[in-house]
């Protein structure tokens, strides 16, 4: 399967504190991989690295086999039509309504204000939002924001998304409907995926690969199948909660 | 220590500037947000009107009497008008004004950008390749420089009005001698000078106040922190800056 995104012994470092010391990781085209890891384990760190957010100290990254490591805003903004980010507590623009929230990476590209309205109002409608157009980031509620959030990153219909803890925060029937969603996505478009989580429910429901991020590097990379399996101590106690550990 | 605090001063300065070249260059290679700068202007400028048109009023009145005061001395009363139009004009309109408005504008700027970075709007902007800079900072710039004058021009005719209530009802000094002696002294240069300085101020404030934004982290303290330094920050740049401007303007 050919890689859409590459990570080659990516270091980074805040300060004196390493978060991550070499990490290596594959993200197979159209899959979907969550990676795992505890709370400041580097997870965010890695999906902004990813979309060039951040630069890392050291390593490479590639996407479609380009190497956009040293990459400047300017040529960058070639991969961020590809990729699009969902992010923690949606980073929806405060001063703007929903629909001009979803409606912004379009404008951006310079879409047509006639399919702008079509397709802003399309996915409005799919997510359950249809009536929520006129409404600003502070009137809508948490599962509500991450909808919107979630309409924005598709929007644009980009080959891959990355989403930075999808389900965190809400309760169990919206993050249902964000992991179908997901899923939905994926199998509909062929959306390549990468979702940073560590609701475990989420990750049984949406992945195809999994990557535990642990103490800087990839810990395990694998399929579910073989994550149930695997011989690591810490990631049967992160899947498990320590249940079969006895912990 | 002091070494440290002395090279992080530096960094700050370097960033300021690097920030500046790049919003120069956007302002005048990209089209202007228009509906943005206006609803900038509509923040800066017409939200500030109440409160400079009661500081140019009051000011005026106090300049008015202050003067009044010393020039008995010397028997030179008369004079009130030219001392009042030229101190507000060339000086007092644009320095207390920049500070004031200044430090409204600048306080509200850094607020609002530095909650944008901690939530991650920033972030969200460059991920779908906008430029903060052409989104964020070249709008309020051009708003301010527009605004900053204005503001200024109404200071100074509320300061010159003070002066004249002054005069006319407190020194009996008619007001139409005041208003002679007013017209008479006042050149355009002097309005100018002063309006002139004002844009440089504009510039710093809103180049001083978008930085501290961008930098801004950690939460509500994060931000608060930042508000601070660039109401003092901003403070400082325009009572400095103001001494260099005004032998600039002499020479000129």
């Amino acid at each position: 399967m050919k890689p859409f995104v590459q990570c080659s012994g990516i270091k980074k470092s805040f300060g004196s504190k390493e978060v991550l010391k070499g990490v290596d990781l594959i993200v197979e085209e159209g899959k979907t991989l969550v990676i795992l890891g505890g709370s400041g384990s580097g997870k965010s760190v890695l999906l902004k690295i990813i979309i060039g957010l951040l630069k890392p100290d050291s390593g490479r990254i590639f996407i479609e086999g380009e190497d956009v490591t040293d990459y400047s805003e300017k040529e960058l903004l070639s991969i961020r039509r590809k990729i699009s980010y969902m992010f923690q507590w949606g980073a929806l623009f405060d001063s703007m309504t929903v629909f001009d929230n979803v409606a912004f990476p379009l404008r951006e590209m310079g879409v047509s204000e006639n399919e702008v309205e079509e397709r802003v109002a399309e996915k409005l409608s799919i997510l359950g939002l249809k009536d929520a157009g006129k409404l600003f980031p502070q009137d809508l509620s948490g599962g509500m924001k991450k909808r919107v959030a979630l309409a924005r990153s598709i929007i644009s219909e980009p080959k891959c998304i990355l989403y930075d803890e999808p389900t965190a925060g809400l309760d169990p029937i919206t993050a249902n409907q964000i992991n179908k969603l997901i899923r939905k996505m994926q199998q509909m478009l062929n959306i390549t995926s990468v979702v940073v989580t560590h609701d475990i429910k989420s990750m049984f429901y949406v992945a195809d690969k999994v990557a535990f991020l642990y103490e800087g590097i990839i810990n395990f990379y694998g399929d579910i199948a073989e994550a149930e399996k695997s011989g690591s101590d810490t990631l049967k106690e992160f899947i498990y909660g320590g249940e079969r550990n006895g912990v | 220590m002091a070494l440290e605090k002395f090279a992080r001063g530096i960094e700050e300065f370097g960033e300021i500037i690097i920030l500046g070249a790049k919003t120069v260059k956007t302002v005048f290679t990209t089209k202007p947000d228009i509906p943005q700068i206006s609803y900038q202007m509509v923040l800066m400028g017409s939200q500030s009107m109440n409160i400079v048109m009661v500081t140019g009023l009051f000011v005026g009145m106090v300049l008015a009497i202050q003067t009044a005061y010393t020039l008995a001395a010397f028997g030179a009363k008369l004079y009130i008008g030219e001392v009042v139009s030229v101190s507000m004009t060339r000086e007092l309109g644009p320095a207390l004004i920049s500070l004031l408005v200044g430090g409204r504008v600048g306080a509200g700027i850094t607020a609002e950008l530095g909650t944008m970075n901690v939530t991650e709007q920033i972030d969200a902007l460059r991920s779908m390749g906008a430029d903060p800079v052409k989104k964020l900072v070249s709008p309020r710039l051009i708003a301010f420089v527009i605004s900053l004058p204005i503001l200024v021009l109404i200071a100074n005719a509320m300061g010159v009005l003070g002066g004249y209530f002054i005069s006319a009802l407190e020194l009996d000094i008619s007001g139409k001698f005041y208003m002679n002696h007013v017209f008479r002294m006042l050149k355009f240069n002097d309005v100018f000078s002063g309006l002139g300085k004002t844009l440089f101020f504009a510039v710093f404030v809103t180049l001083i106040a978008c930085r501290n934004g961008f930098k801004a982290q950690g939460g509500a303290d994060g931000v608060g922190r930042a508000t601070t330094s660039t109401v003092v920050l901003s403070a400082i740049t325009i009572l400095i800056s103001n001494f260099f401007l005004t032998k600039l303007f002499l020479i000129l």
